[in-house]
């Protein structure tokens, strides 16, 4: 085919793209047919400092963060605490982020249709919250561990527990989806999703830290993970 | 400092994502609407579409539906729509543009948003020969 675009490109998986994942990892079935396969344009310049969608506290309820609390009952599970700072690639702090996550009851299920997993729904449990980062960049959630689960990519397939999260920072380019994973699990070595990031050092930024400093007594054990964003013009701005 | 990797949205990215309806752009707009394609040339029902109208300052997202739809509601003369692509089987997501006005201003014929009497159709491919133009980012 003759490719009517005719700028510069870069195909879709060349590394240069960053410390990144490799989109059509083949242990990974699904990106066999969904993975863009048309060399990539490159963005006209300007739309690298794009402003993003600002959300402020109107976009929250009182009970976002708290995934403990959002029915009449408790949810079962190994209560925890997970905050973190959202930076930029410098280390400066982004203000006013939205960070918006979602997860697996305590048991490996998901409160959506399309779970068939058989192991229990907890009616004490959604799965879902969200906040902004302070004027720190930090943000803070309280909810249970979640469990494995298995999936059909390929026979004795298991996801490692994680935690999905979605990002907003200050520049539309910000923009980051991703899962954070738990230190130590032995599901690792034989998740595709988790292994289709190229550099091991990079895997790693996605592990939790367990902070006994942070954890409360006799109430909840606490992880500690930050989310590093890539730099934009816009850092240093108050939200 | 390196930057957090991305990992897919998953299958159950509803759940968090998309517990409020965020398909308004525009009360008083026109709609966009459009279905994906995976390489098979089959509608992804398990996605999700985020568009920015950077001149307006407006956002919105949209799940697509059991027949691979997403569709949105949006200002009657935006120019262009600064658009992502996220689904399960997409370890990144995918950043393309949506051209709504000047046709001559897209970078590719696929960037086209074709005019309806309701106001636009713009389907995104994943693969394949007609397949969308995405942006590396």
């Amino acid at each position: 085919m003759t490719d009517p675009y005719d700028g510069p490109v870069v195909l879709p998986d060349d590394p240069s793209l960053g410390p990144e994942v490799q989109v059509d990892f083949p242990g990974y079935r699904s990106t066999r047919w969904r993975a863009p396969s048309r060399p990539l344009a490159t963005l006209p310049e300007e739309l690298h400092a794009l402003r993003g969608p600002v959300f402020g506290e109107s976009t929250l309820d009182p009970l976002d963060n708290d995934l403990t609390s959002q029915h009449d009952g408790e949810p079962i599970g190994e209560r925890i605490s997970v905050s973190g700072r959202v930076l930029d690639d410098g280390g400066r702090p982004i203000r006013g982020a939205l960070v918006e996550i979602w997860q697996a009851n305590a048991c490996g299920r998901y409160r959506h249709e399309v779970d068939q997993h058989p192991a229990p729904l907890d009616p004490n449990f959604s799965g879902a919250g969200r906040c902004l980062t302070d004027d720190d960049g930090r943000y803070t959630f309280t909810t249970i561990k979640p469990g494995a689960y298995p999936w059909g990519n390929h026979p004795n397939a298991w996801r490692p527990a994680h935690i999905h999260f979605s990002l907003f920072g200050r520049a539309f380019e910000q923009r980051l989806v991703t899962q954070m994973y738990f230190p130590g699990d032995p599901l690792f070595p034989y998740d595709p999703i988790f292994n289709a990031i190229r550099d091991p050092k990079s895997r790693e930024l996605l592990l939790a830290r367990f902070d006994l400093a942070t954890t409360q007594p006799e109430w909840s054990l606490a992880f500690e993970w930050d989310i590093v964003l890539r730099s934009t013009p816009f850092e240093g701005e108050h939200a | 400092m390196r930057t957090t990797p991305s990992q897919t949205v998953g299958p159950f990215y509803s759940i968090g994502l998309c517990r409020r309806s965020d398909d308004v752009l525009d009360p008083d707009g026109v709609e966009l609407h459009g279905t994906l394609f995976d390489g098979r040339g089959d509608p992804v029902r398990d996605a999700m579409v985020e568009v920015w109208d950077p001149a307006a300052g407006s956002w919105g997202r949209s799940s697509t539906d059991g027949e691979g739809r997403f569709r949105f509601r949006i200002r009657p003369d935006a120019e262009v729509l600064e658009t992502f692509v996220f689904a399960r089987g997409l370890l990144r997501h995918q950043r393309t543009r949506i051209h709504l006005g000047d046709a001559r201003a897209a970078e590719d014929p696929t960037l086209v948003a074709v005019p309806m009497d309701d106001g636009f159709l713009f389907d995104i491919r994943m693969q394949g020969e007609q397949a969308t133009l995405f942006f590396a980012h």
